[in-house]
């Protein structure tokens, strides 16, 4: 046939981004808090934690693929991003085993078991997190910065002591392998915002109204030493640009975003502030995956012509 | 086989009420944490079974079809009640563990749903042995899914260690979440060997956990109540 005079389905614009693409980037995205990450732990040896999770990922997808007869889409470069994101969530002394664990949950059990990527119903690498969490509450709340160990500048905050911004801003403080950096995490996500593969519609809403919450509930007042603290503190900074903004499991629609954004600012301030741990961003977010749906129901556009004020 | 060792195979096997039928969904999540919690509870709901099956078999030309439902309950709660007087007394330790899930074996819908689709329609002896055999079905079950989260969950069975100390226990395994995963892949997994059997067998796939009781049955509105003749017929032809 003549390819003048194709005849084809919609969609009929195409364009050369693929999966793979804006995986890659989100990969090249993450490498400053990653490298950043790996530096900060090197005395607790967290290199060896992300490689393992990252590889588990893939492998876990790989497998489960050839085991199932479905094609192999690991080149799509999606498990790396989950295994890489979920390892960033971990505490650097976590045993590595327990880190290909929790890959190998959130590819099979949250990805794979529910049609694979696009399907999916949650971020896998939160809820492979959470999974860690209930399985091994100590382990996962067990911080440790240069061989000591003692609470996150977080519950430091909820307990009422007083914290150094500046330190929670480069990082140098206990908490997960990724999320420590402020500045190396809006490094990767001024590099996806200037790519094009996000939007600030996610975070701008998740965070503003997360401030919000915290000035009127927070007990502070407008405090920017406070509100700083919260905002670089804890998981907010990469939840936020990384994963609340997961295409799968986002509305797509322009003022769904908006209203997922203020959900999941709620929700943290919520468990932040009233919650019984001192961090809520990984669940704030799941919960709001599960409310995509409904988000999207109702906030679908009209299409012209149909419906409207008689 | 004859009519009584056919039931207590269909309880077990082709109509597992916790694996094919998916009956009693309520206490088989909340109380199999361990697997003496899963055989006590499959226990006491086999006796209450088989209690109720025969005494609503012997009445069930007495009982008229209008108020059979609420005759029905007041027989298993009475029996669940007996139960219930018994475990408190003999077993203290096991009554706190399954705590109100003992007085919710009245509405346990395996119970109501035998009594409905086969003790009122079929004589006392079968009854008994239907009852036999849908609680050990139901008690099986229970064990299974006690065991496989107590091993994953605790690292023993039956409250002994069988893990090295070296293992970490993954807690979400017997916290309520670990319900659903264990049912879900032990349901896979006896698909997958039933599908697997009826294969070799060159038998066609009998249609999943539908044999009979249409009326009573909530996946009704799916099947059309399609299979249940068809099953028939092939049976009466072999």
């Amino acid at each position: 046939m003549n390819e003048n005079f194709n005849v084809s389905s919609s969609p009929h614009i195409r364009d050369r981004i693929s999966t793979g693409n804006i995986m890659l980037m989100v990969v090249i995205a993450l490498l400053p808090a990653t490298v950043f990450g790996i530096w900060n732990f090197r005395h607790e040896d967290a290199w060896i934690l992300v490689v393992v999770t990252t590889a588990a990922a893939v492998l876990s997808e790989y497998i489960y693929e050839k085991l199932m007869k479905k094609p192999v889409t690991v080149n799509d470069l999606s498990a790396v991003v989950t295994g890489l994101l979920l390892a960033l969530n971990l505490p650097p002394t976590l045993p590595w085993w327990m880190g290909a664990l929790g890959a190998v949950f959130a590819i099979v059990v949250v990805k794979q078991l529910f049609g694979g990527l696009g399907q999916n119903f949650m971020n896998p690498a939160l809820a492979a997190r959470c999974f860690l969490l209930i399985c091994f509450a100590g382990r996962m709340t067990y911080f440790v910065y240069d061989g000591v160990t003692g609470p996150t500048p977080l519950a430091e905050l909820k307990a009422g002591q007083a914290v150094n911004t500046m330190d929670m801003l480069v990082g140098n403080i206990r908490g997960t392998i990724g999320e420590t950096s402020v500045i190396a995490i809006m490094i990767g996500a001024m590099f996806l915002l200037l790519m094009g593969v996000i939007d600030l519609k996610i975070p701008g809403s998740y965070i503003i109204s997360f401030v919000i919450f915290i000035t009127i509930f927070g007990g502070h007042g407008f405090d920017t030493q406070y509100i700083t603290a919260h905002l670089c503190g804890g998981g907010l900074m990469l939840g936020a640009w990384f994963m609340a903004t997961d295409y799968v499991t986002s509305p797509i629609t322009g003022s769904g975003k908006i209203i997922y954004g203020i959900c999941m600012g709620l929700l943290t301030g919520l468990f932040r502030l009233f919650g019984g741990s001192a961090e809520g961003v990984s669940y704030a977010i799941i919960i709001s995956n599960l409310l995509v749906p409904l988000i999207e129901k109702a906030t679908l556009p009209r299409p012209f012509g149909k419906g409207g004020e008689k | 086989m004859n009519k009584c060792t056919e039931r207590i195979f269909n309880g077990l096997v082709k109509e597992n009420p916790t694996f094919v039928l998916m009956l009693g969904m309520c206490p088989t999540l909340a109380v199999t944490t361990s697997a003496i919690n899963g055989i006590g509870m499959g226990l006491s709901t086999t006796a209450v079974l088989i209690m109720s099956n025969m005494l609503i078999s012997i009445l069930r030309k007495i009982i008229p079809d209008s108020v059979r439902m609420p005759a029905f309950i007041v027989v298993v709660a009475s029996f669940v009640t007996i139960v219930d007087f018994l475990l408190e007394g003999f077993v203290p330790g096991l009554y706190d563990s399954l705590g109100l899930y003992i007085p919710l074996i009245v509405v346990n819908c395996i119970i109501l749903g035998r009594a409905e689709s086969y003790a009122s329609k079929n004589p006392v002896l079968p009854s008994v042995f239907d009852g036999i055999g849908m609680g050990l079905g139901f008690t099986v079950g229970l064990t299974c899914i006690g065991i496989v989260r107590e091993l994953i969950g605790a690292g023993q069975i039956f409250g002994k260690q069988v893990m090295p100390d070296s293992y970490e226990p993954l807690t979400i395994f017997i916290l309520a979440p670990g319900a659903f995963f264990v049912l879900a892949c032990l349901v896979a997994l006896q698909n997958k060997i039933k599908h697997h059997l009826a294969k070799k067998g060159n038998e066609a796939p009998q249609a999943a956990g539908c044999g009979e009781g249409c009326a009573s049955c909530a996946g009704r509105g799916i099947c059309g109540g399609h299979l249940v003749s068809d099953t028939k017929k092939e049976e009466e032809g072999a």
